[in-house]
């Protein structure tokens, strides 16, 4: 007997608990900040540990080496690497696990052509250190371009294959958007400990109205995302996905943005971490899915329901 | 995390629709907007039908003369009755949405026995006594006294925003039975009471509102005298037992009012496809953008449900975080109507242009916004209170 429920299982619960333990121990703030000074080279070791401790074997069957667990709980993971601002293409290697080999160990780094939609872009994230590119049958050559996100490095190359990830996209839209919805829901409580924090007037800033009703909307906007995300996980329906991604990549960025805003000057400075989130939350927002190509699925999916 | 039904619940939503199948044609023509006798007796009239098939107070507890469903069974009914046109809850919203729950959460055996029976039957219709022309937001303000002189309470104010107050039987009035001092804060002083509408010294003068109809009231009160016994919890406790009120209101009364306006949606993608203005792909995506915002907020109606599955059925603050995004999104939809419809939407003959005048009080009625963020702000976030 089931019924319609969005509370955790006790299992799900322990597995995001987990994996925020794994986190916040191997990638806390020192190593986000070391990992930004070494320019966004990525930490293979890392990569390791994470195939290790089953990130990217997770939803691989059991009897083929994976954890054998769905999309819910791939979600829960996702949001809290989202929530750490974990580097590294870490939704194409999730993807390939069980199809390019080492993916599923983390002894291979896995890029995508996610960028830029169906059309073709020529930015391709990671390209640098990545092994294999996701349904490609090769590795493509490109040059480095500087990259709005320290933590992105992104090759410029000069063609690639016609709908290359195509059939990993809803896929790798819903994890992306269990990424952003951990950003979104990590820049409230960034700009929440700094209104609480920070005075000015004699009080705390969090305690203006101004500030508080920015915070209290960065909450809604990031609730509405991650409950649109949980569900699509449950019902891996492609307008439900869209749906999710569309939402959590405004929510990232939009709540990013608020987050610098609350932090005045200080969120401008390169010292404060708000810059990472609202960097990697654009990156994010064009990958597997653009809201565009969001919106416009959504509207066919409204107009064939409503005819 | 799980969206599947149980097989009762699916036998549930089997029995309801086929119920309702069968009933919406016998029901009479819906009266006039400005007709209050005849839209009484129209909600009434469905009230009564609800409680003979046995759907009336369906989430109400067994002992308070419900049905004793689950949140989710509630959900599946609300949602039904919706997607089959059935009627709004009408008159018979604050009896069964505020003042029902109220009073069977709080009252004693005999005023359950007194005042809700009548409720679930349609037989008697209640409105809300609350605010005041000066304690809007600032509710706790309010300044209208209740005086003990023996067994009553002599009551002298005015209340404001009282909807259908005309037609009412019956009040849920909020009174300050203590002055404010320096030891009485202003929510200390507060007490609930059940006023009869028809008691000398209530005056009722209807309200206009920008939609042009007469949807609310003021309530004049000059030395109206309402039994003791029609007080529900303590004296001076009454913010307490408003409080229960409120989050009712805030957690579960906008259900039915999501399904809609999916419905609407869809009616308004119909529509941009036969006029034309389907074509244009800004708005086109603005409608995409609206069918997942209202997927995304059906879906936190349902989270919202099984969280108050999980708390005893008392809905918390995280109704506040469903009514900012719902609030918004609604009027976003009628905006976009408008677009849709371009000079059309400014004729009042049509659907449309009624429907976006009334969504204008949706970021005001029940909590404006700006309280809404202040409650999420500092009893969600814990951001400190201003001075």
């Amino acid at each position: 007997m089931r019924a319609v429920d969005f509370r955790l299982t006790d299992d799900q619960r322990d597995l995001r608990t987990g994996v925020r333990d794994l986190l916040a121990g191997r990638y806390g703030r020192e190593a986000l900040r070391a990992s930004v000074d070494a320019g966004g080279t990525l930490d293979r070791r890392l990569w390791r540990e994470l195939g290790e401790a089953g990130f990217f074997a997770l939803r691989l069957p059991q009897e083929r080496g994976g954890v054998g667990l769905g999309l819910p709980e791939a979600v829960l993971v996702f949001e809290e690497a989202g929530r750490a601002l974990l580097p590294g293409p870490l939704v194409a290697t999730h993807l390939a696990a069980g199809a390019v080999p080492g993916a599923a160990e983390g002894t291979a780094v896995v890029t995508a052509f996610d960028l830029g939609g169906p059309g073709g872009g020529t930015l391709v994230a990671h390209l640098g250190e990545a092994d294999a590119v996701l349904g490609a049958p090769s590795l493509p050559t490109g040059e480095p371009v500087p990259s709005a996100d320290p933590l992105t490095p992104l090759h410029r190359v000069a063609s690639r294959p016609p709908a290359a990830s195509g059939a990993y996209r809803d896929e790798g839209a819903l994890l992306t958007a269990a990424l952003q919805v951990g950003g979104a829901l990590r820049t409230v409580e960034l700009a929440v400990r700094y209104g609480r924090e920070r005075e000015q007037f004699g009080q705390p800033i969090g305690a203006f109205q101004a500030v508080k009703h920015l915070c209290a909307q960065m909450l809604v906007r990031a609730e509405v995302a991650r409950t649109a995300v949980y569900a699509a996980a449950v019902t891996a329906d492609p307008a439900e996905v869209a749906g999710a991604k569309l939402l959590a990549d405004g929510a990232a960025v939009r709540n990013a943005r608020d987050c610098l805003q609350v932090h005045g000057g200080m969120g401008f400075t390169w010292e404060a971490d708000v810059h990472l989130h609202l960097k990697r939350a654009w990156v994010r927002a064009e990958q597997w899915r653009t809201a565009g190509e969001a919106e416009e699925l959504l509207a066919a999916e409204l107009a064939s329901a409503a005819m | 995390m799980d969206l599947t039904y149980t097989q009762e619940e699916r036998d549930f939503r089997a029995r309801l629709r086929e119920w309702l199948g069968k009933t919406l044609p016998e029901l009479p023509a819906r009266p006039s907007p400005d007709d209050w006798p005849g839209r009484r007796a129209y909600d009434a009239g469905w009230q009564r039908r609800l409680y003979d098939a046995g759907y009336a107070g369906l989430h109400w507890p067994v002992d308070a003369g419900g049905r004793g469903a689950t949140p989710t069974q509630h959900l599946i009914f609300l949602e039904e009755t919706e997607r089959a046109g059935a009627p709004y809850v009408g008159a018979n919203f604050v009896g069964l949405l505020h003042a029902g729950p109220t009073i069977a959460a709080e009252g004693t055996a005999a005023q359950r026995a007194r005042w809700l029976p009548p409720v679930l039957r349609g037989d008697e219709v209640w409105c809300q006594g609350f605010s005041e022309p000066g304690a809007g937001s600032d509710l706790a303000a309010l300044r209208t006294r209740a005086v003990r002189d023996g067994d009553d309470y002599v009551i002298t104010g005015s209340k404001i925003w009282t909807s259908h107050a005309e037609v009412a039987d019956w009040c849920e009035l909020l009174v300050r039975t203590r002055s404010v001092s320096e030891t009485v804060p202003k929510h200390r002083g507060i007490s609930w009471l059940a006023m009869p509408m028809d008691a000398p010294g209530v005056t009722v003068r209807p309200l206009r509102t920008l939609a042009g109809s007469a949807e609310f009231a003021e309530v004049f009160l000059d030395e109206v005298r309402v039994p003791v016994a029609n007080r529900v919890g303590e004296e001076d406790d009454g913010w307490r037992v408003t409080m229960v009120t409120l989050s009712f209101e805030r957690g579960t009364a906008f259900v039915g009012e999501v399904v809609a306006c999916r419905r609407t949606l869809g009616e308004l993608a119909r529509t941009a496809k036969a006029n034309g203005r389907w074509d244009d792909p800004v708005l086109r995506r603005r409608l995409g953008r609206l069918y997942a915002e209202f997927g995304a907020l059906w879906r936190l109606t349902q989270w919202n449900v099984s969280a108050s599955e999980a708390s005893g059925g008392v809905p918390g603050v995280g109704g506040s975080v469903f009514k900012l995004a719902y609030s918004h999104a609604r009027q976003e939809l009628y905006d976009t109507a408008a677009e849709v419809l371009g000079a059309d939407s400014l004729a009042l003959d049509g659907e449309w242009a009624l429907d976006r005048l009334s969504s204008l009080s949706y970021t005001i009625a029940a909590g404006t916004s700006q309280i809404q963020r202040n409650i999420v702000a500092e009893r969600i976030l814990g951001l400190p209170k201003g001075r």
